[in-house]
Formats: C-alpha cells, sequence, structure tokens
C-alpha cells in the first residue's frame, strides 16, 4: 500500500488532479490465484477427510459390537449370572451364563455413586454460583473441580480402596467402595453443569423473589434451582452414562464375582464393564473331549460381546434421555 | 412458600408480626453450600493424603522387602522403586503423547468442519456423533481393540515397518499380533479425539464474525480466512483442549490393559512387542495378585500418575483461564 505514495505523487502536476495509480501492479498473476484456489481446496479437502477418517473407528465399533453382540443376547442370556457355568458346556437352563448379576451391580453401584455426587455436586455449584461468587476461595474450588475431572479413573479406584482399607479394614472391596470411586468421577461433571445452568437463570428472578421478601435459602431451592432443574437433570443423566462405562476403578473397588450379590454394602460385586473386561481376559473355555456337542470353546468372547452390546445400549439410551430432557424442559428463550 | 402461607388460617396477625422462620434454614443452607464447596478441596487432599498414606511402606517401610516384591513384579529387572517407575512413566507419556500427535490435527480438522465448512443442521449431526465418540466406554475401546483392530491392522504396520523401517521409531519386524504401543496409540487417539473436537468446535465458534467477514472482505479464501481468523483466535483454547485430551490418555487404563503386549524398556520401537507398559494399566494388571506391599508399591506408581495428570490438567486450566480474561 505504502508504495502508492511516491507514483500516486509523481503523475499529479496540479493539485486538483486525480492521483493515477498503477494498479496493474498490485494484480495477482493467475498462477498466485490459483495457488490460493488450490490450496483452499486442499484444506477443504484434508478437513473433510479428517472428519471421514474419525467416522471409520466409530462405525466399525458399533457396527461390530452389535453384530457380535447379537449372537448370545437373549432372555436366557439377561435373566441368568455366571453360576453352573463350567468351561464352554451350556447350563441347565440351556444358555452359556448370563449377565444378570453384572446390570444388578451395575445398576446399584451407579444409583449410590448417583446419590453421593449430585447433592454434593448441585450444592457445591450453588455456593459457588448464589454464595460465593467470584471470590477467591470460589475461585480455587472452580479451578479444583476442572483439574478434578481429569483425575484418571483408576486412581480415584485406588483412593476409594485406600480410604475403606484406612476406615473399614484391610482389603475390603464393596459395592459402595465402587460407588465412592465412581461419585469422585462424577462430582465435576454435576457441578460443572449445574454451574452453566445457574448462570444462565436471570438475574431478575433472583431479584424479584427477593424483593417479595422471600428468603435466599428459599429463593434458591424454589425459584433458582426449579428454573435450572432441566439442565441439572440432563447434565446429571449424562454423568451418569459416563461413569456407567467405567471398568478399572471397579476392578480395584468392586471385585469380581459370578453369583449375584444385591447387597451394595457387602461382599463383591461385578459390574457389566468389568464383565466384559473378566470375559474378555479369559480368552477360550475349555471344552474336553467328551463334551456335550453344545460345548462352545469361543463362548467367553461372544458372552464379552453381548454385555458390551447391552452396556452400549444402556449408555446411548441414557445419553438420548438426557439430551432430551435437556431440549423440550430446556427454559424457553424470549 | 407453603409455611408462610399456613399462619394465615390462624389470627392474621401473628403471621403479620412475627416474620416467617426462615432465618434457620437459610443459615443451614448456606452452611450445606459452603461445606460442598469445602469438600471438593477436602476430597482431592484426601486423595493426596490416602495415596501416601498407603505408599507410606514404600518410604519409611522395609527397604529390602520393598525391593524384593519389586524385583517379584518385574522379574529382577528393577530393584528400587523409581527403577521400576521409570519405564512406567517413561511408556505412559510415550503412549499418550503419540496417541496426542495422531488425534490432533484430525480433530482440528473436525472442528473446523462442524464450524465453518458443514451446513448448520449437519453440523448438529456430527456434533452428536463426536458426542457419541465420547460417550462409548472404554473397556468397549478395548474389547473393539483387542478383537478387531489388532488383526485388522497388521498388514499396515507390516507396511510401514517395510518401507519406513530405516526410521529407528518404526523398526520392524513388526509384531503379530500387533498388540504394539503404535496400535494402543491409535486406540488412545480415537479415544481422546472427542475431546479435543468438542473444545476446540466450541472456541472456533466463538470467533468474531466481525473477525472473519473481514477477512473474506479482503478477498481472502475460506482457508485464509480461518488461518487468518480462526485459528490465531482459537490457539489457547486448542493447546488446552489437547492438555486435557493428554491428561485423559495418560490416565486411559482398559484400553491399555486389554491391547498392550507389556514389558519395562526405555524403548522406542513403537512396532514391536513387550517394549512399553502404562502406570494405569500396570496398576490394573499387577492388582489381583498383589499382597500389601506390592499393593503399596501400586499405589505409589498411582501417587506418581495422580501427580503428573494433576499438573498437566492444572497447566491446561491456567492456559484457558489466561485467555478467557
Amino acid at each position: 500500500m505504502t508504495q502508492t505514495n511516491p507514483t500516486g505523487t509523481a503523475h499529479t502536476p496540479t493539485a486538483d488532479a486525480a492521483p493515477v495509480i498503477d494498479f496493474d501492479k498490485f494484480k495477482p498473476t493467475r498462477s498466485y490465484t490459483a495457488a490460493r484456489k488450490r490450496k483452499d481446496i486442499a484444506m477443504r479437502a484434508l478437513i473433510i477427510l479428517a472428519f471421514i477418517v474419525a467416522l471409520i473407528p466409530l462405525i466399525s465399533v458399533l457396527w461390530t459390537t452389535l453384530v457380535r453382540g447379537f449372537r448370545r443376547l437373549n432372555w436366557d442370556f439377561l435373566g441368568h449370572n455366571m453360576t453352573n457355568v463350567i468351561g464352554g458346556n451350556p447350563t441347565p437352563s440351556g444358555g452359556y451364563g448370563g449377565i444378570l448379576h453384572a446390570i444388578i451391580g451395575t445398576l446399584e453401584i451407579t444409583l449410590g455413586a448417583m446419590l453421593i455426587s449430585i447433592p454434593i455436586g448441585v450444592m457445591c455449584a450453588v455456593y459457588l454460583i448464589e454464595y460465593a461468587g467470584g471470590s477467591k476461595l470460589a475461585r480455587t474450588i472452580h479451578l479444583l473441580v476442572d483439574v478434578m475431572s481429569g483425575i484418571p479413573s483408576i486412581v480415584a479406584g485406588l483412593f476409594a480402596y485406600s480410604m475403606f482399607a484406612i476406615l473399614v479394614g484391610p482389603g475390603t472391596l464393596n459395592g459402595f467402595e465402587g460407588s465412592v470411586a465412581l461419585s469422585l468421577l462424577m462430582i465435576p461433571t454435576v457441578v460443572k453443569t449445574t454451574e452453566e445452568m445457574l448462570k444462565i437463570v436471570p438475574n431478575d428472578l433472583r431479584e424479584a423473589s427477593l424483593a417479595l421478601g422471600v428468603t435466599k435459602q428459599r429463593t434458591i431451592t424454589k425459584v433458582v434451582l426449579r428454573t435450572a432443574l432441566s439442565g441439572i437433570v440432563s447434565g446429571s443423566i449424562l454423568a451418569i452414562a459416563r461413569v456407567i462405562g467405567e471398568t478399572a476403578p471397579l476392578l480395584i473397588t468392586a471385585g469380581y464375582i459370578v453369583s449375584t450379590n444385591a447387597n451394595l454394602f457387602g461382599g463383591e460385586m461385578t459390574t457389566l464393564p468389568v464383565y466384559v473386561y473378566q470375559e474378555y481376559s479369559k480368552y477360550r473355555a475349555n471344552c474336553p473331549a467328551d463334551a456335550a456337542s453344545g460345548c462352545v470353546t469361543t463362548i467367553p468372547m461372544e458372552r464379552a460381546w453381548s454385555a458390551a452390546l447391552v452396556l452400549i445400549v444402556i449408555v446411548l439410551v441414557l445419553n438420548l434421555i438426557g439430551r432430551i430432557v435437556a431440549k423440550v424442559f430446556a427454559p424457553k428463550k424470549k | 412458600m407453603s409455611t408462610a402461607s399456613k399462619p394465615s388460617a390462624s389470627p392474621a396477625a401473628s403471621s403479620l408480626t412475627q416474620p416467617v422462620n426462615g432465618q434457620k434454614a437459610d443459615r443451614v443452607f448456606r452452611g450445606v453450600a459452603y461445606a460442598c464447596g469445602i469438600l471438593i478441596l477436602v476430597t482431592l487432599a484426601a486423595v493426596a493424603l490416602f495415596l501416601l498414606f498407603r505408599a507410606w511402606p514404600l518410604i519409611g517401610g522395609d527397604q529390602q522387602a520393598n525391593s524384593a516384591v519389586i524385583e517379584n513384579f518385574t522379574g529382577g529387572k528393577a530393584k528400587s522403586f523409581w527403577g521400576y517407575v521409570g519405564p512406567l512413566l517413561f511408556g505412559t507419556v510415550l503412549v499418550a503423547a503419540l496417541a496426542l500427535v495422531l488425534a490432533f490435527f484430525v480433530s482440528i480438522g473436525i472442528a473446523l468442519f462442524i464450524s465453518h465448512y458443514a451446513p448448520k443442521r449437519l453440523a448438529a449431526v456430527l456434533s452428536y456423533i463426536v458426542d457419541i465418540l465420547a460417550a462409548i466406554p472404554s473397556v468397549i475401546y478395548g474389547l473393539w481393540g483387542g478383537l478387531v483392530l489388532v488383526p485388522a491392522i497388521y498388514p499396515f504396520w507390516n507396511w510401514i515397518a517395510e518401507y519406513l523401517g530405516w526410521i529407528p521409531l518404526f523398526a520392524g519386524p513388526a509384531a503379530n499380533p500387533p498388540r504394539t504401543v503404535a496400535t494402543v496409540a491409535l486406540v488412545l487417539a480415537i479415544m481422546i479425539l472427542p475431546i479435543i473436537t468438542s473444545i476446540a468446535r466450541d472456541i472456533f465458534l466463538q470467533t468474531p464474525k466481525l473477525l472473519e467477514e473481514a477477512a473474506l472482505g479482503l478477498g481472502a479464501t475460506k482457508w485464509e480466512m480461518i488461518k487468518l481468523s480462526v485459528l490465531p483466535f482459537g490457539k489457547s483454547g486448542v493447546i488446552s483442549a489437547s492438555m486435557l485430551g493428554l491428561g485423559r490418555a495418560l490416565g486411559e487404563t482398559m484400553a491399555v490393559l486389554m491391547i498392550l503386549s507389556p514389558g519395562l524398556k526405555y524403548s522406542f520401537k513403537l512396532l514391536q512387542a513387550s517394549q512399553n507398559q502404562t502406570i494405569a494399566a500396570n496398576i490394573a494388571a499387577q492388582y489381583p495378585e498383589a499382597d500389601g506391599i506390592g499393593v503399596s508399591v501400586l499405589i505409589g506408581t498411582g501417587l506418581v500418575l495422580f501427580v503428573i495428570t494433576f499438573l498437566v490438567n492444572l497447566l491446561a486450566r491456567r492456559i484457558t483461564e489466561k485467555a478467557g480474561k
């Protein structure tokens, strides 16, 4: 641009005449324009390619789980546990063992984690947004919540294990211990989504309520939290969907058994992800030479896939419910 | 409010002169909220303290017993705790860094595609697909990696070992089945992809429209517009997103445990089996058979992992916070 000045002044004999600028000088060459266009198209192609590359594993994971999972997925599989399963032989009920105990364990442990982390998470967010409002402590807690969401799941498991070993007794393994480990992973998610929701509750509502003489506690529980309810519910559901698939912490804290244990506070418990892992690590079942014709050596892997399918369905359905709740009950925008 | 309307049934005077007894509830509620806030701090401190307490025999306990246990874990390769945790740490960082390198460009590409290239309706669907990718449990990625990807990818690794084998990283022969660092890094890359993508996408969408339009108005092509306005604007967000992805990859257990054939070497041979192991997978693998001191050793390694992921996450959040101001 600065080069225009000398040429401009050189061609102005009088002050009135417009400066003559040699625009041709700035005209991009054809090859330059073409190169820019080529680069644009190349980058567009790369970006679309990146997307397709990412789709391949997703489709592959979902497809193989679906196809291989359906092979052994039936009511018998859903309604029995792994007792009476010997090698690759069929059980008296005609099936090859099942995941009833794992489903019960998953539900109870996740419910326990929910009961611990949702109240704590919501109240923590209430403190951060409604009470502390930008103080130094609040900022520290906010930062630490973020950091906490990055704790490796296995460390959460080790923590729960150590805590119970110290408080209850060494070597304690039970379902509730798993719940504690999971809630450590769940609380940050709940806090963060609740915080986001509380932030978008209009201040007018709070002020209107406070101006009517309603106490702060009632303003929060009856006005603020009620307005933000859909967001909190959907955030919590998404948090549940995230922890329900956790394996490593439960491997350490909840143990693994083949029979059904409905007592959250005593005895080891199996969950679906742990079941998948245990079946995977069995690799093959024994079929002696004189075994019945129904004996299947590859049954552990088939059970693993079927359990994985059930797990994926649970997780995706939870995700869907969370999203629908968020969308349908979202506060109407003006 | 329901309690406030109750006294109106009785003589009205009392409800007017007597304040509604909400003060106590107010204080209790405030106290509970405060306690929950503090609980976060306490929990994080408790994680560190409980782990330290359980790992204490490593430092204050019988050193001979410690080294005996570690020798037992490693088959005599390592004697001291740091000699044990060193290769594990190396493996953890190697796998996570590789996963990040693999995932980074792809996720930036997807984020740009969703934020600037795809039509609006398609973009919503694509965001949802990325979220699904994030929702799939890690054990299923492990299962898929171990049973589907491992057999399927061997020809590709073999090809790389043959033609790029002169690069020390890809030194052959490629292991078959390829239960190697390369395969694990690929699976971890798929797992951290949605994390990086979703954060990067949100940042890219926040680019001021004026900046973009100014770039386009000056005659920039779409890519030049992105290079000039979107990427510089999203730089810090992208950095912190990748740090978060790195944190996730550092702590990932199941996929590594189910795919990798472990080893305890300081080795960069990505295509060969039994070279490295990560801390998290090592804990999960050794835990069932560990005795008292063995558990302490493993918890000690867990503490090292905790400290590292804590620092990585803290750094990531600091970067975002600074950018947010």
